[in-house]
């Protein structure tokens, strides 16, 4: 493993009770960069974040967080490593307040002020809501009270599913906004995207995964510039989805 | 905050067909009787709703957080009981005086032995057993019925078959005069432990960062574990607090019987299950509710209809069911 990799997987292997999702995936993401995770739906995307979060434990490979082994840590150790996971399905508590919410991710229940009010400059919505159950709130209000709860503690890695999935293209750009100001912060990001508006505008470094692995790394400006490479790796190319 | 959305939070709005259905079944049986008896039948089934509600309320939680299903839960009150027969015992002089601080400090010191002994009893349960069946209802029902059985033959290994005697402390036998009524002191006591328990829970749940993360988990465990929270030592801490809340209901229920035998728990459980059912499984305030609620129509139907006594708790669930297939206050989950 590289100094400069932040996390490494090696030829991880993943079933979910019968089926083989991973069949040996290959994956770096480096510090300080967002590393863009593309594919068809059904490559193995969603498995393999959720396969470094622990929620599927691997049946082989390894995988590597700051040169250390994690795959034999359990979710909550794997999370106090600093590891952010925004889910697909955003893992918001409707029962909870938002702020309820929010002190879930925060350590000790104690909010840092100035991440806070970073917060609240992301995603005003947040505090006018702070109070209000966030079962209530909008979809797209809802993904941005999942970012929140990523971004409300320092973290050394932020792993994001598919955060611009079903929202309106206002909200796509807040989140844009946000994510291109950790970026510049030199926040670590693992992000999962079929939005390529998105993905073209934060990614640093892109793997394309297919079939169970890892079928391209580069970088996502060379990808992005190059339209056969695209239809090749991911059937359609993406000057023509903003 | 709405009674029955202790477990899941509800902040916009109450419920209130929900909330109402506990007044307007007592006042709807006031026509029928003086009040004085509607009286002394209130604060009766009042009493007997928190017993239930005491035995009722770990089981609740264990559903709602663990998604177990157990069956033990009948041993652990038994349990319970039997602690209170040895506390009650060992200090005859104590049970016997008719000062009030003496008998209070009977029950306390039963209640805390029941806790600490159903605490640890359920602690070697929840690592011997049920850590082996999460996520499988059915492998869950199996053998907790097995470990149920399992304890029964070890109360009667202590305690012999026999059913033994335990008594009220003597300021808590008798009654009250109120408003005209007779009310038994030890029920006004059971409907004191039952609220302040109540009372405990609410604000273990709503105001503390524990609380917070038992709802949290009610509602998404795996994301609860995502912001690293070891779910699984709260399982534990849950499953041993599930236990000790069925010895206080063991305590309150042998002390108010007066007899004792190892069925004395399992007997309970029919009760507690409708009181789950109806509630919404998984709720504790809608537990709470549902408690009372059996309470009021066993002691109303009783002394109205006595042959429908026996059913009236099924008629009622079936009835609750039909408006609300999910219980009073169901949980939502993710």
């Amino acid at each position: 493993m590289a100094d400069r990799d932040l996390l490494q997987l090696d030829r991880v292997v993943t079933h979910i009770g019968a089926y083989h999702i991973l069949h040996g995936v290959d994956l770096s993401v480096r510090r300080g960069r967002v590393t863009m995770l593309l594919g068809r739906n059904g490559a193995g995307k969603t498995t393999t974040l959720r396969s470094i979060m622990g929620l599927w434990k691997p049946r082989a490979g390894a995988i590597h967080f700051d040169n250390a082994r994690i795959d034999a840590l359990d979710t909550p150790d794997i999370a106090r490593l600093g590891i952010a996971y925004v889910p697909e399905t955003m893992g918001i508590f409707s029962q909870l307040t938002v702020q309820e919410n929010m002190k879930l991710a925060a350590t000790g229940g104690r909010f840092d002020p100035a991440r806070l009010d970073d917060v609240f400059r992301f995603f005003p919505i947040l505090k006018t809501k702070w109070n209000d159950r966030a079962g209530l709130m909008s979809g797209g209000q809802k993904q941005m009270l999942a970012v929140a709860r990523a971004i409300v503690e320092e973290r050394r890695l932020m792993i994001i599913d598919e955060p611009t999935k079903g929202l309106a293209p206002a909200v796509i750009d807040q989140l844009i906004a946000c994510l291109l100001e950790l970026k510049a912060r030199d926040t670590t990001i693992l992000l999962v995207e079929q939005n390529f508006h998105m993905a073209r505008s934060v990614g640093d470094d892109v793997a394309v995964m297919d079939n169970g692995v890892v079928v391209h790394n580069g970088l996502m400006a060379d990808l992005a510039a190059d339209e056969a490479l695209q239809t090749r790796l991911l059937g359609l190319n993406l000057g023509s989805h903003q | 905050m709405s009674a029955g959305r202790i477990a899941s939070t509800r902040l916009s709005g109450i419920d209130w067909p929900a909330n109402l259905l506990l007044p307007i079944l007592a006042l709807a049986a006031l026509p029928f009787m003086s009040f004085s008896t509607w009286l002394t039948l209130t604060v009766a089934g009042a009493a007997m709703g928190m017993m239930l509600f005491l035995m009722a309320s770990g089981l609740t939680l264990i559903f709602g957080l663990m998604d177990v299903i157990t069956f033990a839960h009948g041993a652990f009150i038994s349990l319970g009981a039997y602690v209170a027969t040895e506390v009650v015992g060992a200090l005859p002089g104590m049970a016997a005086s008719h000062s009030w601080v003496a008998s209070l400090a009977v029950l306390a010191a039963a209640l805390t032995a029941a806790i600490l002994v159903t605490g640890v009893a359920g602690l070697i349960f929840e690592i011997v057993i049920i850590r082996r069946v999460y996520g499988s209802h059915l492998r869950q029902i199996l053998i907790t019925v097995g470990g149920l059985i399992v304890m029964q033959e070890l109360l009667v290994t202590v305690w012999g078959a026999n059913p033994i005697p335990v008594q009220k402390p003597a300021a808590l036998q008798g009654s009250v005069e109120i408003a005209g009524a007779a009310i038994e002191i030890y029920r006004l006591v059971a409907v004191g432990l039952g609220l302040a328990v109540y009372a405990g829970l609410w604000l273990l749940l709503s105001r503390t960062r524990l609380g917070l993360t038992v709802r949290a988990g009610v509602e998404n465990l795996e994301m609860v574990e995502a912001l690293g929270f070891r779910v699984k030592r709260l399982f534990v801490g849950v499953f041993v607090a599930g236990t000790a809340l069925a010895g206080v209901g063991g305590v309150m229920w042998g002390v108010y019987q007066g007899l004792v035998t190892p069925a004395i728990g399992p007997e309970m459980m029919i009760l507690v299950f409708i009181i789950l059912i109806m509630g919404g499984m998984g709720s504790v305030g809608g537990a709470f509710v549902a408690a009372i609620l059996v309470g009021l129509i066993t002691n109303y139907s009783g002394f109205l209809v006595p042959k429908l006594a026996l059913g009236s708790n099924i008629l009622l669930m079936v009835a609750v069911l039909l408006w609300r297939p999910r219980g009073l206050f169901p949980l939502v989950k993710s």
